[in-house]
């Protein structure tokens, strides 16, 4: 329960609240029967494009969307393991921003957030100087923390990530390609909480079915810093063992560091010689949020009011996506992050009209994984807003994992794609 | 200790009394959730069913069956479960609503 100074805090909220809405109501919005306000959303991946689509929809048009994103196209990370397993290319999981432009009036801006003044409520930028928001949404995603593997800072060319999609994820495919049959591709995976918990498991069955195919003697080496699969662990678990062999697990297995042009891994009590090193690096909240200087749990996710999504103690910042600590069971997904996406397009149009933000949102997720080229399993959950513990919980005998790995649900994985892409970006 | 109960109870009131309130626009909210898959407003691109300006009554019927496991599913079963039927109620006339 309340705690007398909560109490007081959330008061003083309430009221500080008041006065801003008080505050356009009287200019912006009544003045010109236009504009309600100016939103400004950084990063344009599932969360924020997302936003940016919905709060023009959703307000009619009434609320200015400036969208400021660095890449010129949107590059998904679900679905990029097709493209390194050698079934789909970088060109089928790109998907431009020009309809969030031409058919929805969002301001895009290709360019980069340096720095953020919460005070005078202005986000600094690397080409197009200052920008002035009534709101801002920051959906920057995760950044990898610097020197938590010894020599590999810096050397994401020779041993990649692809944990962001785009050229990361055409080098990790092109670095398969020329590997000698009979190489190791070595695969960490650093502890939990990372973005997309089920990713790497699926990367490693998709390596495999390429290897299987064109490289037979070869091997994949999952090196799992987490001390079991940590997503759809029994479908993942009888996928490797299809592989008759060549995916070989290894729980507890934290990479110290790396010799980036040898491509060795130093592990705890073991040196491993890849043929390909592929390091998903320890992660945290975007670097932007970090810069910014907002509230951080365990130093590295951003905490958040979870009926505005604005950063604690940091009135018209918005965060959301990857970035969060998460409530309970609630993953890092391109799925949850566009949810996230239209709860605070809803918060935001509700403030901008003086109304307080919907205290019942829900949020779903839904993640499908393939195990080969045809084969796929799902986990999915329904996260509704407990008042009590103010943030959203999952619902108990909701949601759930796929019977089996089954080619229905291949089909349906890639009409999600399309789908969600749309919902987003069409 | 009275104290503090009626001070809690007090919190309570002062907390969760807006709560209550439901959004004017909890409909459209609830409904956003579903798009993912089945397109904005109901509009699927394919490959999934497109749920909008279909009949409120046999959207509802669908999610019943999916619940109780007459209608065989591979995840709508899972996820129906999620939602309380005041809620899907609002989401099927959100999207009989769309043309």
């Amino acid at each position: 329960m309340f705690t007398r100074r909560e109490f007081l805090k959330s008061m003083g909220v309430v009221a500080a609240g008041s006065t801003t809405m008080l505050g356009l109501s009287g200019s912006a919005a009544a003045a010109n029967g236009k504009s309600r306000g100016h939103v400004v959303v950084v990063g344009g991946g599932y969360g924020g494009a997302t936003t940016a689509k919905y709060l023009r929809m959703w307000s009619g048009g009434s609320v200015d969307v400036t969208l400021v994103e660095r890449n010129t196209t949107f590059i998904s990370c679900p679905m990029s393991n097709l493209v390194i397993g050698g079934l789909r290319q970088i060109d089928d999981i790109t998907v431009s921003y020009d309809n969030l432009k031409s058919k929805w009036g969002v301001n895009i801006v290709t360019d980069e957030v340096t720095a953020i003044d919460a005070a005078k409520r202005t986000v600094s930028t690397a080409k197009n100087g200052t920008l002035k928001y009534d709101r801002l949404v920051l959906s920057p995603g995760i950044d990898f923390i610097p020197g938590a593997i010894g020599g590999l800072d810096g050397n994401e060319e020779l041993v990649p990530h692809a944990w962001k999609a785009g050229a990361q994820t055409v080098l990790l495919r092109k670095q398969l390609e020329e590997m000698a049959d009979g190489g190791v591709y070595a695969l960490q995976i650093p502890r939990s909480p990372y973005r997309c918990p089920p990713g790497p498991y699926e990367r490693a069955c998709l390596v495999a079915n390429y290897l299987r195919q064109a490289k037979p003697r070869s091997k994949v080496l999952v090196l799992d810093a987490n001390g079991e699969i940590q997503s759809k662990k029994g479908h993942f678990t009888k996928a490797f063992e299809a592989y008759d062999g060549m995916i070989e697990y290894v729980p507890n297995s934290k990479l110290l560091s790396v010799d980036a042009k040898a491509r060795t891994a130093e592990l705890e009590f073991d040196t491993i010689q890849a043929g390909v090193l592929n390091v998903i690096p320890p992660m945290r909240a975007g670097e932007i949020a970090i810069k910014a200087g907002l509230p951080l749990i365990n130093e590295r996710w951003v905490e958040v009011d979870w009926l505005t999504l604005e950063a604690k103690g940091v009135p018209g910042v918005h965060v959301i996506g990857d970035a969060l600590f998460p409530a309970p069971t609630m993953p890092k997904s391109g799925h949850m992050a566009n949810q996230h996406g239209k709860v605070v397009a809803a918060a935001i149009i509700n403030l901008f009209e003086g109304l307080p933000p919907n205290p019942t949102p829900v949020v779903m997720n839904t993640c499908y994984s393939f195990v080969d080229d045809k084969n796929v399993v799902h986990v999915a959950s329904v996260h509704q807003y407990d008042a009590e513990t103010k943030q959203p919980m999952p619902v108990k005998d909701a949601g759930g994992l796929s019977a089996a790995a089954n080619d229905i649900e291949g089909k349906a994985a890639l009409a999600w794609a399309q789908n969600i892409w749309a919902d987003m970006l069409a | 200790m009275k104290l503090k109960l009626a001070l809690a109870s007090l919190c309570m009131v002062g907390a969760t009394a807006p709560a209550y309130a439901q959004d004017p626009h909890l409909a459209r909210n609830l409904a956003a959730t579903c798009a993912n898959c089945h397109g904005t407003n109901g509009h699927s691109q394919g490959g999934m069913e497109s749920l909008a300006g279909e009949p409120k009554e046999k959207l509802m019927q669908k999610l019943m069956d999916f619940r109780s496991g007459e209608k065989p599913a591979t995840i709508m079963h899972q996820i129906v479960k999620g939602y309380t039927d005041e809620q899907l109620e609002l989401i099927t006339a959100y999207f009989a609503a769309q043309k």
